[in-house]
């Protein structure tokens, strides 16, 4: 589905443009500048507007990037779990760094603060999925998953 | 009513009245810097907390509305500490190169870490490092400078509905950028330059070309010569030590001459001259059914408005060139005749109260001369530095004629810098041209005053003229979608894009709230009413232009010359 149809779902919404960011990310990962440009037009607000919410919320991203997204919690319980470590063996294990995405386009990696899982720290989400008590050597298991 | 204390002095208060009201009432000062007298409480930077009795926290005088009993205390130690520690963390962030800042001197941040002593800051100066944004021939943006009060946004969004700034981002990672984080001049920037007077700082500010200048002037070919706009005399003042209205003309004149400008002459004469165009292309346009309302077409700011927005309604704009360029065509071909100078040595200069002139001088079709007819365009305040750079004692300076042949104006050149100037001055011509006999008042006061959106009707025997002027760019819209709609009663629309008109343009001292421009329209009134001609049909240097050289209006040499066309801007976004 592109991104024109995705708007016109959600065009009668109140406060539909979140709702229709997140669908048109869910298809494309990230929020083309057209479509953010259609977003405006759809929901009768300027660009200058539009793209303030697209680059609001961290979880929308107006950058291409892979198709799965992967985050890392940051916040202070994470980082004493040893986030780190899960940060290089991630990056080692996609060879790429922090925020980019593989050339494939399969992945991405970014920071994300506090998700609510810090029973289980360090913790990391995959497309909004969170896995609990990782450690570097569950990196390649997990990613298994999605490849 | 609510009866407060604030550091100990009792007032009575209307209902809903925030601390920072309250407290000018009794004259206590709280410092601001977000905040701007017309325009919403933004209560984002901080700097205006007080005590309040009972308030654990300290609260914002900007945005806390006081409530009856209501104690408030503006300078204890608490107090002063909390302000500093706020100056302080926004200037960690904020480049120390005050020396070469633009608003050095005129800043409000530089004027607060002042006011509170901000010696050896604490925090660590990181700045984010952001190139300039100099994409644009009017405009530049320096986001490291900027201190997220969101005034300029706030200006562009709502007082002139552009929507050329937002946010991009939250938190300590936003910033303001134009519209989708691009260059300027790819947002739907119209240039007037009303966020240079929002920035409380030097995030924004004008291409300079004062150096360009200097070049002319060092060059013994080139014959500098320059026009001044109606709107910069009475605030140029402002710019070196006197009051608004104070500097008179011919001592301006001197002051030029004293710089290097071999020939000063006036925009003014122009204006005149653009009333006999345009009121006749208006005229024409009722007798003939041409496309009715006409707007005026001077403030370079609304044409790129109307460019950009409103495409479709090209056509009623009047195709009359703006005094500016009417003058810069008329500069290298009719004067340079008139004074035996090859208009090949003639630099052009422009002395107007407006940024978005610096991109109209540029404008490709701009050179029926042969030539860029207006080679530079300097603001009302790169004109203050020029001043103040040479030294020049302005009560002691005698004063000195303008130059023949296009320096001649009237009282009703004077007012085109006010909102409703133009069309006072079209009617005053109007009037006597149609109906043959001498207009007893000129004083049309129904189009003066700083209302968004003023009307009136002429009865001009029989034919019962409408029209309607708007200033500042969002009561623009509301004219303009009436005629999109078909339901605009108006023959005849004069929109100014910035509030005010001229007197409040982009390039004009530094203006911190309408206030000031209120009183500059009061100095363009006094002005006018102490000219002894008022009526632009009756300049003489015009009327010898139409013998020796135009010989009509709308003519051949006119439309050569005076006239112009408009192309839509074709944004890929708004």
């Amino acid at each position: 589905m592109d991104y024109q149809e995705i708007l016109a779902k959600y065009a009668d919404m109140p406060g539909g443009m979140i709702e229709a960011f997140h669908a048109i990310q869910e298809e494309l990962s990230y929020l083309p500048e057209e479509a953010i440009i259609e977003a405006a037009q759809v929901f009768g607000k300027p660009v200058a507007q539009a793209y303030g919410v697209a680059t609001f919320y961290s979880m929308f991203s107006v950058k291409p990037r892979g198709k799965n997204v992967i985050r890392i919690c940051e916040s202070a319980p994470c980082h004493v779990a040893g986030a780190a470590e899960v940060v290089a063996a991630l990056e080692k294990e996609l060879g790429i760094s922090m925020d980019s995405s593989t050339a494939d386009g399969r992945f991405a990696l970014e920071f994300t603060e506090c998700v609510g899982q810090c029973q289980g720290t360090p913790v990391i989400t995959i497309n909004g999925k969170p896995y609990v008590d990782v450690s570097p050597a569950k990196i390649s298991g997990i990613l298994a998953e999605y490849k | 009513m609510a009866n407060v204390t604030i550091d100990g002095i009792k007032i009575s208060v209307p209902d809903g009245s925030t601390i920072l009201q309250a407290a000018k009432e009794v004259g206590v000062n709280i410092p601001t810097l977000c905040y701007h007298p017309d325009q919403a409480v933004k209560a984002n930077c901080r700097v205006c907390v007080c005590e309040v009795e009972g308030n654990r926290l300290l609260q914002a005088a900007c945005s806390q509305p006081v409530f009856e009993g209501m104690v408030i205390k503006t300078r204890t130690p608490k107090v002063i500490e909390a302000r500093k520690t706020i100056l302080e963390l926004i200037l960690s962030h904020h480049p120390q190169d005050c020396l070469n800042c633009i608003r050095n001197e005129n800043c409000e941040l530089q004027s607060l870490a002042a006011e509170y002593c901000i010696r050896d800051n604490p925090f660590e100066n990181k700045v984010r490092g952001i190139a300039k944004d100099l994409s644009t021939p009017s405009l530049f943006r320096d986001p490291d400078k900027c201190v997220l009060c969101r005034r300029c946004i706030e200006a562009c969004t709502v007082i002139q509905t552009v929507n050329a700034l937002g946010i991009e981002n939250r938190g300590s990672h936003a910033m303001v950028v134009p519209t989708l984080g691009k260059d300027l001049i790819d947002s739907p920037c119209i240039m007037c330059g009303q966020c240079i007077h929002a920035c409380p700082v030097g995030a924004i500010g004008e291409v300079e070309d004062i150096d360009k200048l200097m070049a002319a002037i060092a060059d013994p070919d080139t014959i500098v010569v320059t026009q001044i706009a109606p709107a910069v005399r009475l605030a140029l003042g402002e710019e070196i030590g006197m009051n608004t209205g104070d500097l008179p003309m011919e001592v301006f004149v001197a002051g030029l001459k004293q710089i290097g400008f071999d020939h000063v002459l006036h925009t003014n004469f122009t204006a005149d001259l653009t009333i006999l165009e345009e009121g006749n292309e208006l005229l024409t346009r009722v007798k003939n059914g041409g496309t009715l309302p006409m707007f005026t077409s001077c403030s370079p700011g609304w044409i790129n408005f109307c460019e950009t927005f409103y495409p479709d309604l090209l056509d009623n704009l009047s195709t009359c060139k703006s005094p500016q360029q009417m003058f810069g065509s008329l500069v290298k071909t009719y004067w340079a005749d008139k004074m035996d100078i090859p208009a090949k040595k003639i630099f052009s200069v422009s002395i107007m109260p407006c940024v978005a002139k610096k991109f109209e001088a540029a404008r490709p079709e701009m050179n029926a001369s042969g030539f860029q007819d207006v080679d530079i365009v300097l603001t009302t305040r790169e004109v203050g530095r020029l001043f103040r750079m040479s030294g020049i004692d302005f009560k002691k300076l005698a004063p000195a004629p303008f130059s023949p042949w296009m320096g001649e104006y009237t009282g009703a050149a004077v007012i085109f810098g006010a909102t409703g100037g133009v069309m006072e001055a079209a009617l005053r011509t109007v009037y006597e041209v149609v109906m043959e006999e001498t207009l007893g008042d000129v004083n049309f006061t129904v189009a003066r005053g700083f209302e968004g959106i003023k009307e009136a009707e002429v009865d001009l025997n029989g034919l019962v003229v409408k029209v309607a002027i708007a200033h500042g760019l969002s009561h623009a819209r509301i004219l303009m979608d009436q005629v999109r709609a078909g339901v605009s009663p108006y023959h005849f629309i004069e929109i100014m894009a910035c509030p005010g008109g001229c007197i409040g343009g982009g390039g004009q001292p530094i203006t911190k709230a309408n206030a000031k421009r209120v009183e500059r329209i009061e100095a363009i009134y006094i002005e006018d009413a102490a000219m002894d001609v008022r009526k632009s049909h009756l300049n003489k240097e015009v009327t010898k232009l139409y013998e020796d050289f135009l010989h009509e209006p709308l003519g051949h040499k006119s439309h050569e010359l005076l006239h112009t066309h408009y192309h839509a801007k074709n944004k890929k976004f708004l």
